[in-house]
């Protein structure tokens, strides 16, 4: 409670004075105390070759890809989009996402990842997903055991406690819950990539409620029929809306509209996965597998941002991928799994650019095992400097979020 | 006895279907269809008319017997469901007899129609061994098209060879489980596999699944020493654990760790970080190898040489040094050695109490009394770790008596046991769609990225999202409006029956066990839709929340 009254001191004050902001700053708390920040967490699952959508600009680079590099900017056909010194972009970017990076609501944290080096998609995520320490990491002997059954943004939603309010959901928009949103925390799960209304209707439902009542199962039951009956609602409108709008989306941009939607009504922290980045064989260079995987995503993340509304400036999404992929093509002008990679942070409040460690990639000595991006910027690092930003955790806080973590700040809202 | 020996090597590698071969007349009674003598032998299937036999028969005698509420609810408990035919075989016998009978399983017939089925399955037409190896020359050809997008599609076509054949494994396991009258083994067998859980997602694994399930499947219920071997001389767990790469001076410490900590001792089992480092020394060069030829070793160690099917003990990748595992010394012996850690990892007792308690929580409750556990892991003990043994304890125990009705299903379960009773009476032949339920409620068969198996707690599977999906998949299983599921009863090839069964709980299973524990508000739920939607009935029932327990 006190804690509360002085977040909302110390932002009102700031907002008022124009003070220097200190780190637990949270820059979302309004007047009311309630929660306004959303997170939404994107995960691209198959690692995708950042290297070719955030692009060195360094002859090493050209040198590594003699199939699929993408040409500096310039006059070039293909040519990336100029974004600053040493980095470039891909151009499937510039009909969606584009003007918004320029306009600085995109951050790129480029050399992210997990100091886990297995390199198998599965054990990476989950590593990823749990936030903990990994086995061999020194840890604080005094420290409790790691509980390997919760993930890191069920144990946020934990600390976040009250501020959340009940109806305030955290939810995974995937068919199963996803192993960083279990835990604890009673947290529901539903894809919206598909179309179609729930099997149940309004009296079956008030059944169910009623056959439940009074058992154990009786909270997570209505808090499930709930999120569907909201869900169906926000499809209904959809529908009106796309009679009226000749495009109808597809794919991700579909779904990014839909999670925008419960977004700005009642979600506070959401999680989303993406597939289809596994790029082994013939991922292409400015156009083909890949750039059509950037262009849905961008683009559902523009759409994303846009459905927001007012509400994009409490809003940051977090864009992750298990790990990277090799800085040299392979022999079927694709890439092989690497380690580092980039994780972008979007929204109306994102302080653009590329942020975070760097090193420049001039020759195989700056590459991790002489293969692939190092990873300077570690994940816990930054989604604990950043919940300190957005929520203003303090140290005790983060440390339960992320066991043995070191939270950086990189001033990213 | 006499009759599994009868059967064809290349059958002798799939229990459940020597089985099915050996004993088809004995038990075609038990089924109550006639089977023409002779015809489960032939190698083509025969296409029948109607693959449905609807057993009234069996219904009207389960009701007859009168089996008592808690019999039928302890049977509804140690298997995937009661139906009638499970209630007539309790009725008959007793339970404690039952309790024998289920863990000391005779042979027995499936259907024809589901038979046919099976035999259609390439991974029961063709052994392991020969499957690996055309994956070997299909990949090749496929990695060797030059043109990036044929590769590609050939590559596609690849991988969508490996994922038909771990469908059919997916397919043909739940067949059984559903089908087979040996519902404890059924249990078992998923339990088994869960235990020694392997990724069908990792490399070409989906290839190895169905002879896996298969090989675990035939040591269910006998002594674990064997099982453990079973599942540690698989070239399927030493591919998922990357046993295959461990070698004298590469250490991979993958399995050796898994091996201890999830398999026998438990994490608790009083080992540690160099026990995990010796044992990956015991067990350097136990790998794969498809080819047919034998590896070339050096002569001095010719002799510790083995390669059978695909597993392969390759000494010269092994660490011929003497090493010591828990203070005990285990001598340079080659593949004897990891002969001798099984031994010893099968029976300690930090072994017999971990995977007792783990069988306790998988039967019994999320927090397993540790009083049964302790009787469990004295009779393992005693009994060289017989897992009937260990099991007649469990199933026999008044802890096990006391948790009736308080279990929450698993998606494994509940989807079985829904169909089981819905469709009591008839024979499923096509388990796509209870596959696709298990699947979308997340517990997908060899579907478990990481070693330790789907978690058998509540929490796991009680949601607000698996709660929905519950409700959901429900429906497509047990039909809106009473019409049920016709895609369990059609398959290509075969007539469906006219008309398709229709999804029913109005059975002596339901009053036996359901019905004595519903709530005032199920009842009251269950009785306003049969005055008001009669074709919701069995999806009411089976979306009660005492169908969630059992």
């Amino acid at each position: 409670m006190q804690r509360r009254h002085f977040l909302h001191a110390s932002a009102a004050a700031a907002l008022a004075g124009g003070l220097s902001l200190n780190a637990t700053r949270t820059w979302a708390v309004p007047a009311g105390g309630a929660l306004d920040s959303r997170l939404l967490v994107v995960f691209l699952r198959g690692a995708y070759d950042a290297c070719n959508v955030l692009v060195p600009q360094t002859s090493f680079y050209a040198e590594s890809r003699p199939n699929i590099a993408i040409p500096r900017p310039g006059a070039v056909k293909d040519a990336a989009l100029a974004f600053d010194a040493d980095w470039a972009l891909m151009p499937a970017l510039k009909s969606t996402l584009y003007p918004r990076i320029q306009a600085g609501e995109v951050a790129f944290i480029p050399f992210a990842g997990i100091d886990d080096l297995t390199r198998s998609h599965f054990e990476t995520q989950d590593r990823v997903e749990l936030g903990l320490p990994l086995p061999g990491e020194h840890v604080d002997p005094a420290a409790p055991r790691a509980d390997t059954t919760q993930g890191f943004l069920n144990r946020l939603a934990q600390e976040l406690g009250t501020r959340l309010d009940s109806d305030q959901r955290v939810m995974a928009f995937t068919d199963r819950l996803p192993m960083v949103l279990q835990g604890r925390r009673m947290v529901t799960n539903t894809s919206l990539g598909r179309t179609g209304k729930p099997a149940t209707d309004a009296r079956q439902a008030a059944l169910l409620q009623k056959m439940y009542a009074g058992t154990t199962l009786e909270r997570g039951v209505s808090e499930g029929l709930d999120t569907q009956r909201q869900v169906a609602m926000e499809m209904a409108a959809e529908m009106q809306e796309a009679s009226r709008n000749a495009i109808t989306a597809k794919g991700f941009d579909l779904e990014a509209t839909r999670i925008a939607r419960l977004m700005r009504d009642e979600v506070r922290v959401g999680f989303v996965d993406v597939g289809g980045w596994d790029t082994h064989v013939g991922q292409g260079g400015a156009t083909g597998a890949l750039a059509g995987r950037i262009t849905d995503l961008s683009r559902g993340l523009d759409t994303f941002a846009r459905e927001m509304g007012p509400a994009w400036k409490d809003t940051v999404v977090v864009v992750i991928s298990e790990f990277g992929r090799t800085f040299k093509e392979n022999g079927n002008r694709g890439t092989d799994h690497g380690h580092g990679t980039a994780y972008w942070v979007l929204g109306g409040s994102v302080k653009g650019g590329v942020h975070g460690e760097q090193v420049a990639l001039t020759g195989p000595g700056a590459l991790n095992q002489g293969r692939d991006w190092p990873v300077l910027n570690e994940y816990r690092a930054v989604f604990g400097g950043l919940f300190q930003r957005m929520y203003g955790l303090d140290a005790e806080q983060l440390q339960r979020v992320f066991p043995g973590g070191q939270p950086r700040d990189l001033k990213l809202v | 006895m006499k009759a599994s020996q009868s059967v064809p090597r290349a059958r002798a590698r799939l229990p459940a279907f020597a089985c099915v071969t050996a004993g088809a007349v004995a038990a075609a009674a038990l089924v109550g269809c006639a089977t023409p003598p002779g015809s489960t032998n032939a190698t083509v299937p025969v296409l029948g008319p109607a693959p449905v036999i609807v057993r009234a028969d069996v219904h009207q005698e389960a009701d007859a017997m009168r089996v008592s509420t808690l019999d039928a609810q302890r049977i509804d408990r140690a298997t995937f469901g009661v139906d009638a035919l499970a209630l007539q075989q309790v009725g008959r016998l007793g339970y404690a007899r039952w309790v024998d009978e289920q863990l000391h399983p005779k042979p027995f017939a499936l259907p024809e129609s589901v038979n046919d089925r099976l035999a259609r399955m390439k991974i029961v037409r063709e052994p392991l061994l020969s499957r690996l190896r055309e994956d070997v020359t299909v990949k090749k050809s496929a990695d060797a098209v030059a043109d990036d997008e044929q590769k590609k599609t050939a590559q596609q076509a690849y991988q969508k060879g490996l994922n038909t054949q771990a469908d059919e494994a997916a397919q043909r396991w739940l067949l059984l489980a559903a089908n087979s009258p040996n519902q404890v083994q059924e249990r078992l067998v998923w339990f088994w596999v869960n235990h020694f859980s392997i990724a069908q997602s990792k490399a070409n694994l989906r290839l190895f699944a169905g002879d896996y399930e298969a090989t675990l499947r035939a040591h269910s219920l006998g002594k674990f020493r064997d099982l453990l071997e079973a599942s540690a001389l698989h070239p399927a767990m030493l591919r998922y654990l990357d046993n295959e790469r461990n070698a004298a001076g590469q250490i991979n410490e993958n399995y050796a760790r898994e091996l201890m900590e999830l398999h026998t001792l438990g994490v608790d089992g009083g080992y540690s970080q160099a026990d995990v480092q010796e044992m990956a020394r015991v067990l350097t060069g136990l790998g794969i190898r498809i080819e047919a030829g034998d590896a070339k070793v050096k002569p001095q160690l010719q002799a510790q040489y083995v390669h059978t099917g695909a597993l392969e003990f390759n000494p010269n990748r092994h660490d011929q040094g003497t090493k010591i595992v828990q203070g005990q010394q285990v001598p340079s012996a080659g593949i004897a050695e990891v002969h001798l850690i099984l031994d010893r990892l099968s029976r300690h007792p930090a072994t017999a109490r971990h995977v007792s308690a783990q069988l306790a929580q998988y039967f019994v409750a999320d927090v397993p009394p540790p009083a049964l556990v302790d009787r469990m892991a004295r009779r393992w003990l005693a009994t060289d770790g017989d897992i009937a043994e260990v099991m007649k304890v469990l199933l026999t125990s008044p802890e096990y008596d006391a948790s009736l009705g308080q279990h929450f299903k698993d998606p494994w379960e509940y989807v079985v046991s829904a169909t089981r009773l819905a469709y009591d009476g008839n024979v499923v032949v096509n388990p796509g769609p209870m596959l696709n339920a298990i699947r979308q409620l997340g517990e997908s068969p060899f579907g478990r990225e990481t070693p330790d198996g789907w978690s058998m707690l509540e929490a796991a599977w009680a949601s607000p999202g698996q709660m929905t999906a519950r409700f959901d998949i429900a429906k497509s299983l047990v039909g809106g409006n009473g019409n049920g599921n016709g895609g369990l009863f059609r398959v290509d090839g075969l007539t469906p029956p006219a008309p398709l069964p229709k999804a029913r709980v109005e059975s002596s299973a339901w009053l036996r066990t359901q019905a004595p524990r519903e709530s005032e508000a199920t009842r009251q739920a269950l009785f306003e839709t049969l005055q008001s939607h009669p074709g919701d009935w069995a999806w009411v029932a089976v979306v009660s929340p005492e169908f969630m327990r059992n």
